[in-house]
């Protein structure tokens, strides 16, 4: 006879896995991959494949050699972070720029704190922000989407629509001048800016975020509390002067706040857990990002802001608990 | 340029005096005095911070130390089983007391249920932690007093002093033992106990712990005590006990000399550190009904003690 | 369409698997031999009030419950005590039971064996608690805890509802669903006698909406009963559990650490109700119960009514036998089962089924990181962090568990199953639920 089994229950297991839902993301993230390769051409190809490729090769060599402990590539995370990174830098960024890129997210930003599920920060957001530092002129020429049809070599780059804006008003001109040379909502919305290559194309962002909260992958409450701060306040900034500051739906659209808002700050491990503890989340990195947008240097500031609040999300955690069963006071009508 | 290197090196300079002159007095007024004393000890105790004194770290021991030999003039009642008898003698020199030397103890594992002996009738899934299994089942061999295998003491050793043996799933205490205690507190099913560790580390002990009537025990595990009482008989020097079919060997009298060992029907009793011992001439001469089971458990015995001796020796990495 | 209710934090759907749901009950052959441990139900065990070798009938008392909590045994079978020994229960240790072999089938002359329905209540409510005293009836869902204790209100509280919990929430069991289908008539009665037991007009009888002829049928049968109602509930894990159940049926939330009464609830279970009926009124102890004997593997899922005291091994043999590479037997549902470790054990007051799992569906993966998904906090029934008191418990850091109430738990399972990263969050719940009340019991005694 064979021998049986002793363990407690539960003796089932649902099929939610960390792979699973690794995939998952990776299959949300397909429809901004294939407009990226439509608008950029054989670049995004290249950018994909070589930070995608170096992700995974850092992490089994670090796994191999540096922690000697057993090697868990193909849970699909560094997959994710790969294609992350790749998504936050533009099309035409040197190889060897994307190759430290993937090592400072999966070396420095996952690995030393302990692998998965154990990083303080984003790691796709970490390697951004290190190499927008240290190499800010390649980081910020952008080529503009022109597709298959321009040669690899002559690539014109010009600046993202947020970009001309700031320049444009630190220079003294105002919004209704800026307007005539900009890209109308439409294009902001399928991608015909210029831009790294997952934020150009607001649409296909939104459909990978609405598979990824049908699939119960992410919660709705990050993606949709960051977007709700940023028409807010940028609402209010656009009421008080629209001369000055760009309107609600610009500030939607461009940049890469679709891109962080879905994929960027719901990453999992350095998101609050609690419902309540992801809404002010969601509210902090709203917030901050149109602080850094209209009066911060950079024109951009959703990776900062995502940063910044992943620093807090320890202290979120604690300060928001679920709710919890019983603490509802209950009226016993007495008859 | 001049100017401005003159500037800040004077404004720096100056704050510097400034939060040196305040962090003086705020020194001064919110300082504690401490025993110097209690440094010294410290510095003799070996900063293991283990809790086997019963004190949460070293500094809480000597603070204790120095405090109870201001006030009653003696140390009874404090030790230090990391240190053991020479820490606490340098301790006494320094505080001028005279101490007593205690006996080293050990920790002993009271358990021989490995994998050939107690047999594994269920395969265990779960966490590896004795005390999640304890509240689960009785274990994989059955038996309901027996070492669960699953290592909790070996996590609770601060000195690197227990390991599990491959070959019998069971812990081994090596000699970095210190006597602490946390594996004692550790252990959901009270196995392991501090004894004595005996004149040349030799000792005595009955290594079960199930007070299960005698075929239940017998049932489970091949060599459980079953409380006959042949090794109580045999002691002349009231050694032995016997509560709930489970014999004890009080350590503080027993005298190793070892004739409760030759009597134990289930070989339950171990002679730690013994010279393997020759087979006794007489036995084999007067050879009466039965003298080839006096030979196999003689030699069952001195398989045993060769065994603990290389089990002593192994450190299991 | 109606909505239909549930509660309202937490909760997970597993595949039901309700394999047996259209079998009938079985009567099952009276076993050679039967053993009956003396601890079956929650709190102290029965006292052994008869001696090796006696002759027993069926109905008879042996074990007598000493303690407040604690309930009386009684033979389920005729014949002769043979021992009473130590032997392995469904606890996974040994533990006192009493072995009798059985010769015939003779039962106590009190005991009313036709199938009339006897529909009239003649008790008051003072003799229905002591007639279920000594009927030792203990909650059927398998809690085990005494019937009578339940019923005994304290001074001071009042009963509002009585909620008769038919939910079985758990995957693979079909016993109460069966049992609804077939004795409803007694159920129903069974209710009315607990209602004025509890001197409540007020009764619910919760069912989840997987079992709709059982909800058709027991609100056709309710129309003769005043103040029952059949109220069809969500198909939701762990609804059958008291707390979420009052939760899904009075919208009232029993507070921490209290029981059902504070908000003027008592549930008990369909098969507490039969057994309630048919020891009132037709004056038969709790000695037969239904269990279902179901699994992926097991050719002739099946529902059974059994004496207390049945190696399950019979039970196993009547659904056609052990499948091959069958890797756990647990009692109970999959989610909250123990795993039995022979099939000697035999069958408990408590026992609601038995589950043959193979060996691939229950092998437990790999742990792998937490990737901090946070869905173990999402399907947390009481609103409890999993993965953070499970890691105090791991870290042995029990205070600091106490003060995040670690004791809500209620052990349901929930986190553990959906947990993608396969940790074994409910096992260091539990370590730290035990260690915690050690903790408690201690200082209460301090």
């Amino acid at each position: 006879m064979n021998m049986l089994t002793v363990s407690a229950s539960p003796h089932i297991h649902g099929d939610y896995l960390t792979k699973k839902l690794m995939y998952g993301v990776v299959y949300s993230l397909v429809p901004a991959m294939l407009v990226s390769l439509y608008f950029f051409g054989f670049n995004a190809l290249r950018v994909l494949l070589l930070s995608v490729f170096f992700s995974l090769l850092f992490e089994w060599l670090i796994q191999k050699y540096l922690i000697k402990g057993p090697i868990s590539i193909t849970d699909g995370s560094a997959i994710v972070t790969g294609i992350l990174l790749a998504f936050n830098v533009p099309s035409n960024l040197p190889a060897s720029m994307i190759i430290v890129g993937a090592l400072v997210a999966i070396g420095i930003a996952k690995m030393s704190f302990g692998g998965l599920g154990k990083n303080i920060f984003n790691p796709a957001l970490v390697a951004r922000v290190f190499l927008l530092i240290s190499f800010p002129v390649e980081m910020t020429s952008w080529p503009k989407p022109l597709g298959f049809t321009k040669n690899l070599s002559d690539v014109i780059t010009g600046p993202t629509p947020l970009g001309f804006v700031k320049d444009g008003i630190s220079s003294g001109r105002n919004i209704s001048e800026l307007a005539a040379h900009m890209p109308s909502y439409i294009q902001d919305l399928l991608g015909q800016t210029g831009g790294s290559l997952g934020e150009v194309s607001a649409i296909t962002l939104i459909i990978g975020g609405i598979y990824l909260i049908w699939k119960k992958i992410i919660s709705w409450e990050i993606p949709i509390s960051i977007l709700l701060t940023v028409v807010v306040f940028s609402g209010i900034l656009w009421i008080i002067d629209p001369q000055q500051y760009a309107d609600p739906v610009f500030q939607l659209l461009t940049g890469g706040l679709m891109l962080g808002a879905i994929f960027m700050a719901t990453d999992m491990v350095t998101s609050p857990m609690t419902k309540g503890g992801q809404l002010v989340f969601g509210f902090g990195v709203g917030l901050l990002t149109i602080l850094i947008r209209v009066w911060g240097a950079y024109p951009e500031g959703v990776s900062f802001a995502i940063l910044l609040m992943n620093a807090v999300v320890p202290l979120i955690n604690r300060g928001f608990k679920p709710k919890r069963f019983g603490t509802k006071p209950c009226l016993i009508t007495l008859t | 340029m001049d100017n401005i290197i003159i500037i800040s090196t004077i404004t720096l300079s100056s704050l510097g005096i400034v939060s040196a002159v305040i962090l003086y007095f705020i020194a001064n007024k919110f300082k504690v005095y401490e025993d110097p004393k209690i440094d010294e000890v410290e510095e003799l105790l070996p900063l293991a911070n283990c809790g086997g004194c019963g004190f949460p770290g070293c500094r809480a021991f000597a603070e204790v130390t120095v405090k109870q030999a201001k006030d009653q003039q003696n140390l009874e009642e404090l030790f230090c089983p990391v240190g053991g008898n020479e820490t606490l003698q340098n301790i006494g020199n320094i505080l001028g007391l005279e101490i007593e030397a205690k006996d080293p103890m050990i920790a002993v594992i009271r358990c021989n249920g490995s994998t050939a002996n107690s047999p594994s009738k269920v395969k265990y899934e779960g966490v590896n932690s004795c005390a999640f299994a304890h509240a689960l089942y009785s274990g994989e061999g059955g038996c309901r007093y027996g070492c669960l295998r699953l290592a909790d003491c070996v996590d609770a050793c601060e000195f690197d002093a227990i390991h599990m043996n491959p070959e019998t799933d069971l812990p081994v205490v090596n000699n970095k033992c210190t006597a602490c205690g946390a594996c004692v507190i550790a252990c959901p099913r009270n196995i392991i106990e501090l004894r004595k560790k005996g004149p040349k580390k030799r000792r005595v002990f009955i290594s079960c712990v199930n007070s299960e009537k005698g075929g239940h025990a017998k049932k489970n595990c091949a060599v459980a005590c079953i409380g006959c009482g042949k090794c109580a008989k045999v002691c002349k020097f009231n050694a032995i006990t016997i509560n709930s079919f489970l014999a004890y060997i009080n350590f503080d009298r027993c005298t190793l000399c070892r004739k409760c060992v030759e009597v134990c029907p289930t070989t339950a009793i171990w002679e730690v550190n013994f010279k393997p011992r020759k087979p006794k001439l007489e036995n084999i001469t007067i050879a009466t009904e039965k003298p080839k089971e006096v030979v196999d458990k003689h030699s069952i015995a001195c398989e045993k003690t060769s065994i603990l001796h290389s089990q002593a020796n192994i450190e299991y990495h | 369409m109606e909505i239909l209710k549930t509660f309202a934090l937490g909760g997970i759907h597993p595949k039901e698997n309700k394999l047996s749901a259209n079998v009938p009950i079985e009567v099952l052959p009276i076993p050679k031999q039967v053993i009956v441990p003396l601890g079956q139900n929650l709190g102290a065990p029965s006292q052994p009030v008869i001696k090796r070798g006696d002759k027993l009938k069926v109905g008879q008392l042996i074990g007598k419950g000493m303690s407040f909590i604690s309930a009386d045994l009684h033979s389920p079978v005729s014949g002769t005590v043979l021992k009473i020994d130590n032997l392995l229960d469904s606890s996974g240790f040994h533990r006192p039971a009493i072995v009798i072999n059985v010769e015939g089938d003779e039962w106590a002359e009190s005991i009313d064996r036709t199938d009339n329905l006897t529909t009239k209540i003649e008790l008051s409510p003072q003799e229905i608690i002591e007639k279920v005293k000594k009927a030792g009836l203990v909650g059927m869902g398998g809690a085990t805890f005494p019937t009578h204790v339940k019923l005994m209100v304290p001074s001071g509280k009042t009963v509002e509802y009585l909620i008769i919990n038919g939910v079985e929430c758990e995957p693979y069991l079909t016993a109460d669903h069966r049992l609804m289908l077939e004795k409803g008539s007694e159920i129903l009665i069974g209710t009315k006698i607990l209602m004025k037991a509890l001197k409540v007009n007020k009764a619910v009888i919760g069912i989840e909406n997987n079992k709709p002829d059982a909800i058709n049928h027991l609100s056709q049968l309710a129309k003769k009963h005043e103040g029952i109602n059949v109220r069809a509930l969500q198909i939701k894990y762990p609804q059958g559990g008291e707390k979420q159940l009052i939760k899904a049926i009075t919208n009232r939330e029993v507070p921490s650490a209290k029981l059902p009464i504070e908000v003027g609830c008592v549930v008990q279970n369909v098969g507490t109700a039969l057994a309630v009926y048919e020891a009132v009124q037709k004056n038969k102890p709790l000695i037969e119960r239904i269990v279902t004997v179901t699994g992926k593997a097991v050719k002739k899922p099946s529902n059974f009514k059994v004496r207390i005291g049945t190696p399950i091994k019979q039970l196993i043999e009547a659904a056609e036998g052990l499948p091959e590479n069958t890797g756990k037997i647990i009692g109970g549902g999959p989610m909250m089962g123990k795993t039995l470790q022979s099939p000697e054990v035999p069958i408990v007051k408590g026992s609601s089924g038995i589950l043959l799992m193979k060996k691939e569906e229950s092998y437990r993966q790999i742990e792998s990181p937490c990737i901090r998904c946070s869905k173990c906090i999402y399907v947390c029934p009481m609103g409890l962090e999993p993965f953070f008191l499970s890691r105090l418990s791991k870290l042995a850091k029990f205070d600091m568990a106490e003060k995040e109430i670690i004791m809500d738990c209620i052990e349901c399972g929930s986190c553990q199953y959906t947990c993608p990263a396969y940790i074994p969050l409910l096992d260091y719940l539990r370590l730290g639920k035990a260690k915690v009340a050690t903790a408690i019991r201690t200082r209460n005694i301090t």
